[in-house]
């Protein structure tokens, strides 16, 4: 069997292709094939996908958004829209109040409730607590949610606690 | 160790060990790690990137997990290389794509793979054999305490791991179980299986992860959402969406002995015949077939042959493998040639 496109090589790869609820088979060689997927990959990627996802904001937000950039990298929100990733870790910092509704939609909930890394020198003890806080809440908000509410009274007493040990050390 | 020595060497995954092996091929989890403050890597600079791979390089010589383990640098491998290693699942299909600073550092037992300069500084990956989701979590949570005491990784108590792509954010973890439902395909209930997965926010995907099609009867199915729940829940919710999808697979195995046996021996001792006697053969075709005949396996059609030999047969098949074993490039056609050779002689043993 020859590629459908170039007629020339043999056709190596097997697509199946489903436009518009209409499958349609296409046999190609394995050049053809990587032409094809960088084709398709330029025409719709996840950047689209996360472009059009964080497409809400508000026109009175534009001046504000053109302006955004995360002063540790350069990367603007403009590039983050044009390739669906950011540039380093503080972006998220400065881009903050335009991935909190991101993160909430894609995920269906914008706070961690997981791992946190191991103590370091650098990392500061206190964010094991803040995480170790949240984690309950999330919790509580589950518990809540599934009306288990003598696990819920019990996770609400542990957060009264740790917060009373934290304020007892005074702020942070 | 060399890329060459893994060929005599069976991967984690293609052992058909562990719990409910029949099904489940393997269980994978995967973290995406990055280092505070630096840029990730599609927006780094060379020297960047090429600072940063040192210093994961430079943490990893200290991980106790890697100490049988070898780094491989992208820009010393040649094109069959990380296609060889794409194949045995240790590295990403994008990864390959580019060369700088960009390595994979491989454990000599093929369970840990940790790949540097992918999308995300660090993506470490650890494999296990049938469905055993929490001892890879065991194992890549401590490789990651490891790791988190040489490096400082970008983290922000409110949304976890910050990551490259938001769609990674919090735990940065995705678990996936690759699952053989022919069953499921052969009576058509898998589209509604599938559609049931896309509900409850799972992602199904080929053999070979993103924008692979299933092929085979082969699926991995793997967690979307990683902020908002722990890594244990996510790990739970997973279990407990491929503890039914097993159910389902095993009823319908069991209706297709019941009603349709005649039918089923018969393609599968059809499949296994064609293997043994072909003299072209595709890789398609050969996924398909060893489909059937490890099916046969499973049901106790066939008994000439076990399933960690139909494993290794397959993974042997791939197109780099196959030029790995012969140590020259093969066009397709002389693969489809080489490929139905090695399958016969180790059929007809």
């Amino acid at each position: 069997m020859l590629c459908d496109i170039c007629k020339k090589n043999p056709a190596t790869v097997h697509l199946t292709e489903i436009v518009d609820e209409q499958m349609s088979e296409l046999h190609l060689c394995e050049e053809c094939a990587r032409k094809k997927s960088s084709q398709m990959e330029s025409q719709f990627g996840l950047s689209d996908l996360l472009a059009g996802l964080a497409d809400f904001e508000k026109p009175s937000e534009e001046k504000e958004l053109a302006a955004l950039k995360c002063p540790n990298c350069g990367l603007t929100y403009k590039d983050f829209k044009k390739i669906g990733r950011l540039g380093c870790g503080e972006c998220y910092i400065a881009f903050k109040k335009f991935l909190t509704p991101l993160l909430k939609r894609i995920h269906g909930s914008g706070v961690h409730c997981g791992k946190c890394p191991v103590k370091t020198s650098i990392v500061k003890p206190t964010r094991k607590k803040a995480v170790d806080l949240q984690e309950l809440r999330c919790r509580l908000q589950k518990a809540v949610e599934l009306e288990a509410y003598e696990e819920a009274a019990k996770i609400r007493d542990q957060i009264k606690e740790l917060q009373e040990k934290e304020n007892q050390k005074g702020p942070l | 160790m060399k890329i060459v020595d893994l060929l005599h060497h069976t991967s984690e995954w293609l052992k058909g060990t562990g719990p409910n092996s029949d099904i489940v091929i393997s269980s994978r989890i995967r973290f995406a790690r990055n280092i505070e403050k630096a840029s990730f890597p599609h927006w780094a600079s060379k020297k960047q990137s090429k600072q940063i791979a040192e210093s994961i390089e430079e943490a990893a010589g200290k991980t106790e997990y890697l100490k049988r383990s070898t780094v491989f640098k992208l820009v010393d491998l040649d094109t069959v290389d990380k296609q060889f290693l794409v194949e045995r699942h240790l590295m990403s299909y994008e990864h390959a794509q580019k060369t700088d600073s960009k390595s994979v550092i491989i454990d000599d037992d093929e369970i840990i793979s940790i790949m540097v300069n992918e999308e995300d500084h660090l993506r470490i990956q650890v494999m296990q054999s049938g469905f055993n989701l929490f001892e890879a979590y065991n194992i890549i949570n401590k490789i990651d305490d490891c790791f988190a005491k040489e490096l400082v990784y970008a983290f922000s108590a409110e949304w976890g791991y910050l990551t490259a792509c938001p769609t990674n954010t919090g735990t940065g973890m995705r678990g996936s179980v690759m699952l053989h439902l022919p069953a499921l395909v052969m009576t058509r209930q898998i589209n509604q299986v599938l559609a049931a997965i896309a509900k409850l926010s799972f992602a199904t995907r080929g053999l070979y992860g993103e924008g692979t099609q299933a092929t085979g009867n082969f699926f991995q199915i793997s967690n979307q959402v990683s902020l908002g729940h722990s890594e244990s829940e996510i790990i739970d919710n997973i279990n407990g969406l491929i503890r039914q999808i097993i159910e389902q697979e095993n009823q319908a195995r069991e209706l297709l002995l019941n009603q349709n046996r005649a039918m089923l021996e018969d393609k599968i001792n059809r499949s296994f015949g064609i293997l043994k006697s072909a003299h072209i053969i595709t890789s398609q075709e050969t996924t398909e077939l060893m489909s059937l005949v490890r099916l046969g396996c499973d049901l106790g059609v066939v008994r000439e042959i076990n399933r960690r030999a139909i494993n290794e047969l397959f993974i042997i098949t791939q197109p780099a493998h196959l030029q790995k074993i012969e140590d020259k490039k093969l066009s397709a056609a002389e693969r489809d040639l080489k490929r139905a050779e090695i399958i016969r002689s180790r059929l007809n043993k």
